[in-house]
């Protein structure tokens, strides 16, 4: 008796969750351009994981005699001054570029999370506290606090890494905290303390899941502020350092050449970045439109 | 002479990701010139959607499907949107539910008023701010030249409705759409709402519909009364008809489900629950839920028919015969 | 006549901030605050159910969360079966929650969007039991079947359920633990009228199969009177008269009762009835007019009403707050 209602429970369950799962993916599917964009995000993951195996030279391997080649079959990109192929070097450099923007962001939305959800649902010092360290850290511009970081902490990839989650860790906790602070309110919170459970478990388990939303849409659109950054540090030398190929410091490398005519040097990589950022900034925009139920149906 | 309003075979439809959303569904109503009209229904039965219809308000994915929206003998869904937008600032006029929300937060109350006569009537400023401040007290709020200069989050939740329902009587409107002017207000606030209402009927002649779900209000205020439910008009009386002898076994339903400060009298549930009203199947939606229900339920739509003086009910199961007093 | 539950001078005080407040501190006068609930005392006996009524802002919903320590009242004791809650440490309070619940008033935020409706009704059982995974699945099945919910809306989330499941769902998860005191704050108040008769009769049904002592928080005094035993009128943070059901509905003695009962509309047409009508509206519960706080209202003041009136017994279990009466 019981296995058979336990079964036909299985088979609801199943049932449900392939029917919000098909309502999901028919809202994600709707907007076109929003799909592109996934498709390049899911592309330029891709090729960042496979690079070993889809860049088609070494990046890192000089020849005297390739140096400076035009845009050919052979070097689909052309080659750069030390004659490396700058397909390879373009495909290689997605690596380190999503790598380090990605851990920021994690880092920086795990802290900031926390810091927020703390600060909005306990209140009073801990929420003082929280939000000036908030505030002092957004007083200064994010680009030059970057930089200061880094050239304090010395330029490697970890400190790179460090430095854009510290300047990330405000919009987080902002958001967090203001989630938090509407959550809090909600009747459903007062009802998990009505039933008996623990503050941290009200915390963690029954409101921050309902905040969730809100922080992957910001989270994909700072994804693409962290790789301009990573890009940026790089492109003034603070950053990923050279020989690693990163896309910032192949911007930087090219521009020296557009004078000359060499234009590949600069435009590859410079185009890598745009896409990148423009597809995340999309995606997130997407994402906005399809979690947030205040958003459906406008369009 | 003509009714004021007279809406025939009113259809209008929403599409949705699941399928044709039919919130009304082919409704005539009529609404006489100086009475006030109840649509009641639960929410869900489309009596705001309706309201919105006569006004042409409906926005997509909404779409007014077919019908006939005749308002003092001219055809509002032939008018152009100009034509109409002039018929929504002078001749029909609504009043919403959230009176706090339908204002406009960072002007003053008396400020949005005065804009109406300098827009409708071409009233110079001051004129304006002296007929706003008489409007205020038409409307009963104290100390009007005070309450004219605050703004929205100031006033009380009555004091929001007054200030809506002056503003829906500043242009003198010849038709009123209430759409639950006292739902979320308090009972002694509500029945001040309730005596203004009556009572700016009665003084500028002007016809109005009141929406809303209460039949208690209905009893108190209205000359006659139209009960939806899930988008079908099921019953149309004047107002002492429909409570000594109502005939469709909803309306039956609706009034033994209200409980009662006023007679020892149990509740009785009515039985199912509101319909879908998703692609619903042919009928009468109320079949589902009816003691009475009938093969030909399910299959042709009930038309409203007259029953006795001045009530018609849309019912196969009905005969003049078996409509019996609702409770001795 | 012993008591389930029982509130002596319950006090709660919303102290003010900002400049003003602070500045009239300063003038000498006592520190401003929203006094929404000025001292009420309450008695539940054991299976009872007490109505407690008034208008929006007369501090009922500001009781209820002081009754159960969501909020802390200000002054009072409250005590439950011979505990005394209002000093009972946190984690003694959250064990004891097994035994006080509430049903809130709106179903649409209060349950939690990201929980399942097993997940939502099992919570109290895992806090609360020593039950297996299997025996808790059985217990949230068997809840769900006496609040007229069926098995197949176990992996429902609430919105995909239709206002009245929600409701029931909330009902669920407040009877789940079997407690001996719930909260009813304004159960039906969001729910549309066919649905208000059904949700009030499944309350009292399950009261009596359960042998749950309710507190029914409500401005609808027409809902009250189905449900309730006995009824208490709140006006600004005070209780103003306090009568077993039958007798306040049929023979209400303070003017502020006949006044809110002779407003509620009546499904009649041609009921007569005399209309008691109270002048304005509710003044600000930071500044509440001294002795009886209904004078600047109440059509039949008098002198006399600027005294201090305090709860009297005028006839057996009938008490008023009215020089008048």
């Amino acid at each position: 008796m019981r296995e058979t209602s336990a079964m036909a429970e299985a088979v609801v369950l199943r049932r449900e969750r392939a029917r919000r799962a098909r309502l999901l993916w028919r809202r994600l599917t709707k907007d076109r351009l929003s799909l592109a964009a996934g498709g390049a995000i899911v592309a330029i993951m891709l090729a960042a994981l496979a690079a070993p195996w889809l860049a088609p030279y070494d990046p890192d391997a000089t020849s005297a005699s390739d140096a400076l080649q035009r845009v050919s079959l052979r070097h689909w990109m052309g080659t750069d001054v030390y004659g490396r192929d700058l397909l390879s070097r373009v495909i290689h450099a997605a690596r380190v570029d999503l790598l380090v923007a990605l851990t920021a962001t994690a880092v920086a939305l795990t802290w900031g999370a926390f810091l927020g959800a703390v600060a909005g649902y306990r209140g009073g010092w801990m929420d003082q506290l929280v939000m000036r360290l908030v505030d002092t850290i957004m007083a200064f511009p994010a680009f030059i606090l970057t930089m200061g970081i880094t050239a304090t902490l010395g330029n490697s990839t970890l400190n790179v890494v460090v430095a854009i989650a510290i300047t990330h860790v405000p919009i987080y906790a902002r958001l967090l905290r203001g989630e938090m602070l509407k959550a809090r309110e909600m009747e459903y919170a007062e009802a998990a303390r009505t039933v008996g459970n623990r503050p941290a478990r009200i915390v963690f388990f029954h409101l921050l899941p309902n905040c969730v939303p809100p922080l992957i849409v910001q989270a994909t659109l700072a994804m693409g502020f962290a790789i301009l950054t990573v890009a940026a540090l790089s492109f003034i030398g603070l950053g990923i350092q050279p020989p690693q190929s990163e896309w910032g410091y192949m911007t930087a490398e090219g521009a020296g050449y557009i004078v000359s005519g060499e234009w590949w040097l600069f435009l590859f990589p410079g185009v890598a970045i745009m896409v990148t950022v423009l597809a995340f900034n999309l995606i997130g925009d997407a994402l906005r439109d399809v979690l947030d139920p205040r958003m459906r149906g406008v369009r | 002479m003509t009714p004021l309003l007279e809406i025939r075979d009113l259809a209008v439809h929403f599409a949705a990701d699941e399928g044709r959303v039919e919130a009304v569904d082919g409704i005539s109503l009529t609404v006489r010139r100086g009475e006030i009209l109840g649509l009641v229904g639960e929410s869900g039965s489309g009596k705001s959607v309706t309201a919105l219809a006569v006004l042409r308000l409906i926005r997509p994915p909404g779409r007014i499907v077919r019908g006939s929206i005749r308002f003092d003998g001219r055809e509002l869904l032939d008018l152009s949107e100009e034509a109409m937008r002039h018929v929504r600032g002078s001749q029909i006029a609504m009043i919403f539910q959230s009176p706090r929300t339908a204002l406009n937060p960072v002007l003053p109350v008396g400020r949005q008023i005065a804009r109406l006569f300098e827009l409708h009537r071409g009233c110079s400023g001051h004129e304006a701010w002296q007929r706003t401040l008489e409007i205020l007290r038409l409307v009963g709020i104290p100390e009007p030249e005070r309450r004219a200069s605050q703004y929205a989050h100031q006033l009380s939740g009555g004091m929001c409705q007054r200030v809506m329902i002056a503003m829906a009587v500043a242009t003198e409107p010849r038709l009123l759409l209430a759409d639950e002017p006292t739902t979320g207000l308090d009972v002694s606030i509500a029945a001040q709402i309730l005596d203004l209402l009556r009572e700016l009927g009665r003084r500028t002649g002007a016809s109005m519909v009141l929406i809303t779900h209460d039949l208690g209000v209905v009893a108190g205020v209205c000359d006659r009364v139209a009960v939806m439910h899930a988008g079908q008009l099921v019953e149309c009386s004047d107002v002492h008809g429909l409570f000594k002898h109502p005939a469709h076994p909803y309306t039956r339903a609706l009034v033994r489900s209200i409980p009662r400060v006023d007679r020892e009298v149990t509740m009785e549930p009515i039985p199912g629950a509101v319909p879908s009203v998703l692609e619903p199947p042919p009928g009468c939606r109320y079949a589902d839920r009816c003691p009475w229900v009938i093969d030909r339920c399910r299959e042709v739509k009930p038309e409203l028919l007259p029953l006795e003086h001045d009530h018609e009910v849309a019912c196969h199961a009905v005969e003049p015969s078996n409509v019996v007093p609702a409770r001795s | 006549m012993s008591s389930l539950l029982e509130a002596r001078d319950l006090v709660k005080h919303f102290p003010l901030k900002g400049i003003r407040a602070w500045l009239s501190a300063m003038g000498g006068g006592a520190r401003p605050a929203v006094r929404a609930v000025d001292g009420i005392s309450l008695r539940l006996a054991p299976g009872e159910t007490l109505g407690l009524v008034g208008e929006s802002g007369c501090g009922k919903s500001t009781v209820a969360r002081c009754l159960l320590r969501l909020i802390e009242p200000s002054a009072g004791r409250i005590l439950f079966d011979r505990t005394d809650l209002s000093a009972l440490p946190d984690e003694p309070l959250r064990r004891l929650r097994r035994d006080l619940q509430m049903v809130f008033q709106d179903p649409n935020a209060s349950l939690n969007p990201r929980l399942t409706v097993r997940r939502t009704v099992d919570e109290p059982l895992r806090l609360h039991t020593t039950l297996t995974t299997a025996e808790r699945q059985d217990a949230v099945r068997e809840v769900l079947d006496r609040v007229g919910l069926g098995p197949e809306l176990l992996h429902r989330y609430p919105h995909e359920l239709s206002g009245g499941q929600r409701q029931r769902v909330n009902i669920a998860r407040a009877i789940a633990t079997r407690p001996r005191f719930v909260i009813l704050d304004e159960p039906t108040s969001a729910l549309d009228v066919s649905l208000r008769a059904k949700i009030i009769l499944l309350l009292d049904d399950l009261r009596t199969r359960l042998g749950m002592t309710y507190l029914f928080i409500s401005h609808d005094l027409a809902t009250v009177k189905y449900l309730a035993h006995r009824v208490a009128v709140m006006y600004l943070g005070t209780i103003v008269e306090e009568a077993p059901t039958r007798e306040l509905f049929s023979k209400p003695l303070h003017p502020y009762t006949r006044a809110l009962l002779s407003a509620i509309p009546i499904p009649d047409p041609d009921a007569k009835r005399e209309r008691l009508i109270l002048a304005g509206e509710v003044p600000s519960p930071i500044d509440i007019p001294t002795g009886c706080r209904l004078r600047t209202r109440c059509p039949l003041a008098q002198p006399v009403c600027a005294e201090p009136v305090g709860l009297r017994e005028v006839t057996p279990n009938h008490f008023v707050a009215c020089h008048l009466v």
